[in-house]
């Protein structure tokens, strides 16, 4: 069922204006939350402003370009643990080879990067397709492994970033209150994914994902579907870990709160982890809500340890709320 | 019989091979451990003793309740990732209240009724709202480690610190062989076994993990079961987490943090499948054993962190892999 819903989306001009507002009811939808919480602030907070719109633009661009990796992984019917492992690794990589060296260098370091990216993304979907071990269980243990070479590049947290490279992830672009990394992240995530999603590679993720054996009889190469799906994660990973470099200015061995919360901004962005189902954009968008969400808690004064706790009741209450659709549609 | 053994001899056995490590797989996870263990006394001659065995069990037990977590949830194709947070929070939520007027056994009880009541929420949203196990836990994970966040503040002053029995009984042992966290582990393992073996519930949870709808058919009230499981898990992982303060003798609320992991790699490895349906408890525990004489191995070795880190990834994957060759159905 839902791989034809996928192949008909692709035909997009076959669509009515109608249909995408009801193909993309769940993207809309949070960017109407979005709104309510932008406004939220702004009536809490009056002094929130263009400043604070750039800094939200800068801190959400890591784990933003996470969820996308993640989103890729999940659509193909995976899961990808090791995405704040590879975010880690690849970061203090490109701190460490960009310390103290000309700018011009800085973009043979970020070719590297993900080109490393692509590398690590490989030996997951590797290692995934041939033991035939529950994804779960290779990308945790992988993890590990990640961290580990993190840890070993780069024991404490330190290095540079050119400053071409940080210039990206801060300020605004045209006009004030666009922020620049906002801009920057569009482009990049559409530039990979846009060419991807519409090559029968892309279309293949979504027959992956929607329904294995179907995919396998049509004749999709089930295997290396599922090994790039990896290796384009890993791509975003290593861009990611890019952006922490860019954001912070230095590499840090420790994986941040990244693959957790990257699992939590695909499913509240309207990706089923059944696989199959959704996009990058609303992950993006989720981890925007999230943050704002962190954000008018502590302008209500609120202990900012209940928004942890916030950020649980949304994910497993958005979560219920998707599925008691589904089951109310399905009794139907 | 006698004649396809004569025939084809050598599929024969390697099927025998492949239908022990399948429904046995305690038997050969029991030889890797040998082999591990006779690695460690190579390495370090003379290290193997009763003491160091004593180690060994100490170290095991919270790790092993926690694959006891793990393994129910995943014969139902379920996982509980929120074993970290819990576990964590009832050591934590015990020691902050040692000064309370009902004492250590106060907190304990607080700690324990907190645990099975995230357990009952998990429960209610995979069984009730059919949210992933993956994301329930996760999200519940997140709540209990808030929670816990929010309570420490609250009581930065009143003094904590881990109750002397907890730590009696995580680190404390009758003989060196025998720690006391045996009087806790022994008839928590009983009661899995036994339970998963010969109870209808245990029936009722390998149903639902080989074929849900086949279950339901059948008249298996899933809910209801998944409910009561997650309630079990959140119990244990509790329990675990007392354990485990008492051994590290701290209490903070990312204590068990790093044994979810570990915690899902023992279940693996023991010969649960995360698909649900196959697998046991026996298996785990040993998995539990090998993991931590593998970091202990680790330890001797005298590697830097790092490269530990990167061996035991690498390790869980080498074994995990085997273990689904061997045991894949051709």
């Amino acid at each position: 069922m839902s791989t034809t819903a996928t192949l008909a989306s692709r035909g997009r001009s076959l669509v009515g204006r109608r249909d995408v507002l009801r193909r993309n009811g769940w993207t809309f939808g949070l960017l109407g939350l979005l709104a309510v919480l932008l406004l939220f602030a702004k009536i809490v907070e009056p002094s929130y402003g263009v400043l604070a719109i750039q800094g939200l633009g800068t801190s959400v661009l890591p784990l933003a370009i996470a969820a996308v990796a993640q989103a890729v992984v999940v659509i193909s019917g995976g899961i990808d643990l090791s995405i704040g492992s590879m975010m880690a690794l690849t970061s203090v990589v490109a701190a460490s080879a960009m310390y103290k060296q000309p700018d011009e260098f800085g973009i043979v370091v970020v070719i590297g990067v993900l080109a490393l990216g692509l590398a690590l993304g490989a030996v997951n979907g590797a290692l995934v397709v041939t033991t035939k071990v529950p994804d779960i269980v290779v990308t945790l243990a992988m993890s590990f492994v990640w961290a580990g070479f993190a840890l070993i590049v780069r024991p404490a947290p330190g290095g540079g970033a050119s400053s071409w490279l940080m210039d990206l992830a801060v300020g605004p672009i045209l006009v004030d209150w666009i922020p620049k990394a906002t801009v920057v992240m569009l482009i990049v995530v559409a530039v990979v994914w846009i060419p991807i999603a519409r090559s029968r590679l892309g279309l293949s993720f979504y027959a992956l994902g929607s329904n294995a054996l179907a995919a396998f009889r049509s004749g999709v190469p089930v295997g290396r579907t599922k090994w790039a799906s990896y290796v384009v994660g890993g791509l975003f990973a290593a861009l990611g870990g890019l952006a922490l470099t860019a954001s912070t200015g230095i590499g840090t061995p420790v994986p941040g709160p990244y693959t957790l919360e990257s699992v939590a901004a695909v499913v509240l962005g309207g990706v089923s982890l059944a696989g199959g189902r959704g996009g990058v954009l609303g992950p993006m968008i989720a981890v925007v809500v999230l943050q704002m969400v962190r954000t008018d808690m502590t302008f209500m004064s609120i202990d900012t340890n209940l928004a942890i706790v916030a950020q649980g009741v949304i994910l497993i209450g958005v979560v219920m709320f998707g599925s008691l659709l589904e089951i109310r549609r399905a009794s139907r | 019989m006698t004649a396809a053994t004569s025939r084809r001899p050598r599929r024969q056995t390697a099927a025998g091979v492949r239908g022990l490590f399948r429904d046995q797989p305690v038997i050969p996870l029991l030889g890797l451990l040998a082999i591990l263990v006779v690695v460690i006394e190579v390495v370090d001659p003379g290290i193997v003793s009763i003491d160091w065995a004593g180690v060994i069990i100490k170290g095991s037990v919270p790790l092993a309740i926690l694959a006891g977590c793990q393994t129910i949830a995943m014969l139902t194709g379920g996982i509980d990732l929120s074993v970290g947070a819990v576990a964590s929070m009832t050591g934590f939520v015990t020691a902050t209240m040692i000064h309370s007027p009902g004492g250590e056994v106060q907190g304990i009880v607080i700690a324990l009724v907190a645990a099975s009541l995230a357990g009952f929420v998990s429960g209610v949203g995979v069984g009730v709202f059919r949210v992933h196990p993956l994301i329930m836990t996760l999200g519940m994970n997140f709540v209990v480690l808030g929670l816990a966040n929010v309570w420490q503040l609250q009581n930065v002053q009143t003094g904590a610190g881990v109750p002397a029995n907890l730590r009696t009984l995580g680190s404390g042992a009758f003989v060196e062989v025998l720690p006391y966290s045996l009087v806790v582990f022994v008839p928590v393992m009983a009661l899995i076994l036994v339970g998963l073996k010969r109870t209808g519930y245990g029936r009722l949870l390998y149903a639902i993990g080989d074929n849900p709808v086949a279950a339901r058919l059948s008249g298996a009230r899933s809910w209801q079961v998944l409910i009561v499981l997650y309630v079990i898990s959140g119990l244990l992982a509790g329990i675990a987490g007392l354990i485990l303060s008492g051994y590290a003798n701290t209490a903070s609320v990312s204590l068990a943090d790093s044994s979810v992991l570990p915690s899902i790699a023992a279940a693996v490895i023991g010969g649960t499948s995360i698909m649900g349906g196959r697998g046991g408890y026996a298996g785990s525990i040993v998995g539990a054993v090998i993991l931590t004489v593998l970091a202990a191995l680790l330890t001797i070795l005298g590697l830097p962190e790092p490269t530990r880190q990167i061996v035991f990834g690498s390790i869980i994957v080498v074994m995990a892999a085997a273990y689904t060759r061997v045991t894949a159905e051709s």
